[in-house]
C-alpha cells in the first residue's frame, strides 16, 4: 500500500500542497483529478522525490520512504512515467527500454519484461530499432508506460499520459491502463481528463489549489454534481 | 538539399559498412607501411596534429557529444597530459609508456575534480567553470616556475623508444603510434558508447529528469563521463609533448580549448568518424590555403559560419541509415513470437568504425 499522510510542499514561499494525504490500495486504480496548478504534479513529485516534503510522510507497505532520493525510488518497486512522454529522443526504442530496466539485474527477468511490453504495445516491436524521437505522439507514450514497467515496479505513477494525444489515441492508452491493472498492477493515474480517469478508476481523489476537497468511489464522484459542474462539463 | 547530401553520405556509409573489416586490415597495413613511406617532416607534423586533435575530438565528444556537457576548457586537461609525461621524463627520468599512462591517470583525476561542480551547474554555467579552469591551468604552468620552467616551457623531451626502437618524426615511428594510440581511443569511444554507462550518459542528454526517475545515479554518471573524457584528452597531450621538441605554456591557452570544441562540432557532435574528419579539416586548412596569406582566417570564418548554416549537425552528424543491431534477446523474443526476424532497416545508431 502506498500512503500519504499529510503532506506539504513549498516552492519558495508558495505553498503548493497543504496537507494532501491519500492511500492507494494493491491492485487498485486511484486517480488524482484536478484543474490546473492544484498540485497533481507536485504530489507525483514529492512521491518520487524530485520536490522536497517539507513535512508528512509517504510510506510504502510501512516502510517510511519520504524524501528518498530520486534514483532509488526506482529499487522501492515505485516507478514513474513523467509528464509530457518524456522519451529519451535519441536512443532506439530497445535502447529506451533497456534504461527503464536499469536496475533490474536479472537477464531472465528483462527478457521477461521485454516480452511483457512487446505484448502490450505491439506498436513498439514494429519499431524496435527506430529511436524514440521519430515516433508518433501515441508511440511515445506507449514508449513512456512501456519503459516504466521494464522495472517491473509494484506500483505505477503516470502523470497526465492522455496529454497531447488524439481522442481514439486516449482511448486506446486508457483501456491498456486498464490492462496493465488486470494483470496486478498498481496505478495512481493523475489526469486532467477527469471523464476517462474517473471510467477506468476504483477510487479517485479530487485535489483543489493544493488541497484533497472530495475522496471516495469513482463512479459515485462521477456522479457528483460538483465533480460534474467543475471537471465533467456537464 | 541536405537530404540529397544526407543520401550520398549513407551511401558512402553503407559501403564502408560492407567493408568494414577490409577497412580496418587496410588501417593496419597503413601501419605496417608508413615507416617506409618517405614522409616529409613538414607532413608529418600536419599528420601527427590531426591525430593528436582527431584524440582530443574523442575525449571531448564523450563529455559533449554523449552526455551533453559542454566544457570550454579541455585545453587545461591537454595542458595538464602533456607536462605530466613531460616532466616526468625529462625531471625524474621516467619510461614514456609510463609517464603516458600517468598523463592520462592525473588528468582523468583532475578531472574527476572538475567534475564535482558539475553537479551543481549546468549549462552554460558549467560552461563558465570548465573556462576559468583552463585559465587556472596556464597560469599555474607560467607561475610554478621551480617544477614547470614557467613561461620557457619544457624542453629536450626524449622521443620514445619501442623495443629499442626510437619513434620519431623522420622514420614515421611517430605516426604508427599515433594510428595505433587513435585506433586504441576511437574503438574504445565506441565501446563506452554501447555500454551500459554510454547509453546513461545519452539518456542524462536526451532527459536528466527521465534518466533520474530510471534509477540512474545522474551525478555519478556526469562524473564519470569527465573521468572518461579526461583520460583521453590526457592521454593525448603526453602523446603530443613527445611529437615536440618542446612544449610551453602558450601552446595550451583558450584558442586550444576553442580548437577542440570546433573539431567536435564541425565533424557532427557524438561521432567518431566526425572527429577524424573535423580534426582533418581543421588541421589542413590553414595549410592548404596558405597562400591567402592573413585572408585564410577571413576565409576560415566565413566558411565556418556557411557550414554552421547548411549542416549545424556538423559534417559527417548525419541520421545514420544502417540497421541498428538488436541484442540477442530481443532477437528471441521477436523470432519466437514469429514476428520479423531480418533486421530492420531504419535509422539507427551504427557508425561506421574508427578507420581514418
Amino acid at each position: 500500500m502506498l500512503k500519504i499522510t499529510d503532506l506539504n510542499v513549498f516552492y519558495g514561499p508558495i505553498h503548493a500542497l497543504k496537507g494532501v494525504s491519500l492511500e492507494v490500495n494493491n491492485g487498485e486504480i486511484v486517480t488524482l483529478i484536478g484543474s490546473n496548478g492544484a498540485g497533481k504534479s507536485t504530489t507525483l513529485n514529492a512521491i518520487t522525490g524530485i520536490v522536497k516534503v517539507a513535512s508528512g510522510k509517504v510510506e510504502l507497505d510501512g516502510q517510511d520512504i519520504t524524501n528518498a532520493a530520486s534514483h532509488k525510488i526506482v529499487q522501492h518497486g515505485i516507478s514513474l512515467s513523467p509528464e509530457g512522454r518524456e522519451v529519451f529522443p535519441g536512443l532506439t526504442v530497445e535502447e529506451n527500454l533497456r534504461m527503464g530496466a536499469y536496475t533490474r539485474q536479472n537477464k531472465q527477468e528483462i527478457a521477461q519484461n521485454f516480452e511483457r511490453v512487446y505484448d502490450l504495445f505491439p506498436r513498439l516491436k514494429e519499431r524496435v530499432s527506430q529511436p524514440a524521437g521519430t515516433l508518433s505522439g501515441g508511440e511515445q507514450q506507449m514508449l513512456a508506460i512501456g519503459r516504466s514497467l521494464m522495472s517491473s515496479p509494484k506500483y505505477l505513477l503516470l502523470d497526465e499520459p492522455s496529454m497531447g494525444l488524439a481522442p481514439n489515441l486516449v482511448q486506446m492508452i486508457f483501456s491498456l491502463i486498464e490492462e496493465i491493472n488486470k494483470q496486478g498492477m498498481t496505478i495512481l493515474l493523475i489526469e486532467q481528463n477527469a471523464n476517462m480517469a474517473l471510467s477506468v478508476a476504483s477510487r479517485a481523489y479530487v485535489l483543489e489549489t493544493g488541497r484533497v476537497s472530495l475522496s471516495g468511489d469513482a463512479a459515485q464522484l462521477a456522479q457528483d454534481e460538483r465533480v460534474k459542474k467543475a471537471y465533467l462539463g456537464a | 538539399m541536405e537530404k540529397k547530401s544526407n543520401r550520398v553520405l549513407s551511401a558512402i556509409e553503407s559501403v564502408c559498412y560492407k567493408f568494414r573489416y577490409l577497412f580496418l586490415i587496410l588501417y593496419v597495413a597503413l601501419m605496417v607501411i608508413v615507416p617506409f613511406l618517405d614522409i616529409k617532416l613538414v607532413h608529418a607534423q600536419v599528420i601527427i596534429l590531426i591525430g593528436v586533435y582527431a584524440m582530443l575530438g574523442m575525449g571531448l565528444n564523450v563529455l559533449i557529444g554523449y552526455t551533453g556537457l559542454v566544457s570550454l576548457g579541455h585545453a587545461g586537461f591537454y595542458a595538464i597530459g602533456a607536462y605530466t609525461c613531460a616532466l616526468l621524463e625529462t625531471k625524474l627520468g621516467v619510461n614514456f609508456w609510463l609517464a603516458l599512462v600517468a598523463s592520462g591517470v592525473l588528468t582523468a583525476f583532475i578531472g574527476f575534480l572538475l567534475g564535482l561542480p558539475s553537479l551543481r551547474l549546468s549549462g552554460s554555467y558549467l560552461s563558465i567553470v570548465t573556462l576559468g579552469f583552463c585559465e587556472i591551468v596556464t597560469m599555474i604552468l607560467k607561475q610554478w616556475e621551480s617544477v614547470t620552467n614557467g613561461n620557457y616551457g619544457v624542453r629536450n623531451i626524449k622521443q620514445p623508444v619501442f623495443f629499442g626502437i626510437k619513434l620519431d618524426m623522420y622514420n614515421g615511428g611517430l605516426i604508427v603510434l599515433m594510428l595505433v594510440l587513435c585506433l586504441i581511443v576511437g574503438v574504445a569511444s565506441l565501446a563506452i558508447r554501447n555500454s551500459n554507462a554510454g547509453r546513461a550518459f545519452r539518456a542524462i542528454k536526451d532527459d536528466e529528469l527521465a534518466a533520474n526517475m530510471m534509477g540512474i545515479h545522474v551525478s555519478r554518471y556526469k562524473i564519470m563521463s569527465f573521468v572518461i573524457s579526461a583520460f583521453i584528452t590526457g592521454i593525448a597531450g603526453g602523446f603530443y609533448c613527445v611529437t615536440r621538441n618542446y612544449i610551453e605554456p602558450g601552446s595550451f591557452n583558450f584558442d586550444v580549448s576553442i580548437l577542440i570544441l570546433s573539431v567536435v562540432i564541425i565533424g557532427g557532435l557524438g561521432t567518431i568518424r566526425g572527429m577524424v574528419f573535423g580534426a582533418a579539416i581543421l588541421q589542413l586548412f590553414p595549410q592548404v590555403f596558405r597562400f591567402l596569406d592573413e585572408w585564410r582566417y577571413v576565409v576560415y570564418g566565413l566558411l565556418l559560419i556557411v557550414m554552421m548554416r547548411f549542416r549545424p549537425q556538423g559534417l559527417l552528424g548525419w541520421q545514420s541509415t544502417q540497421p541498428y543491431h538488436l541484442s540477442k534477446k530481443t532477437k528471441q523474443i521477436l523470432e519466437a513470437d514469429g514476428g520479423t526476424s531480418e533486421p530492420l532497416e531504419a535509422a539507427g545508431k551504427t557508425e561506421g568504425g574508427s578507420e581514418q
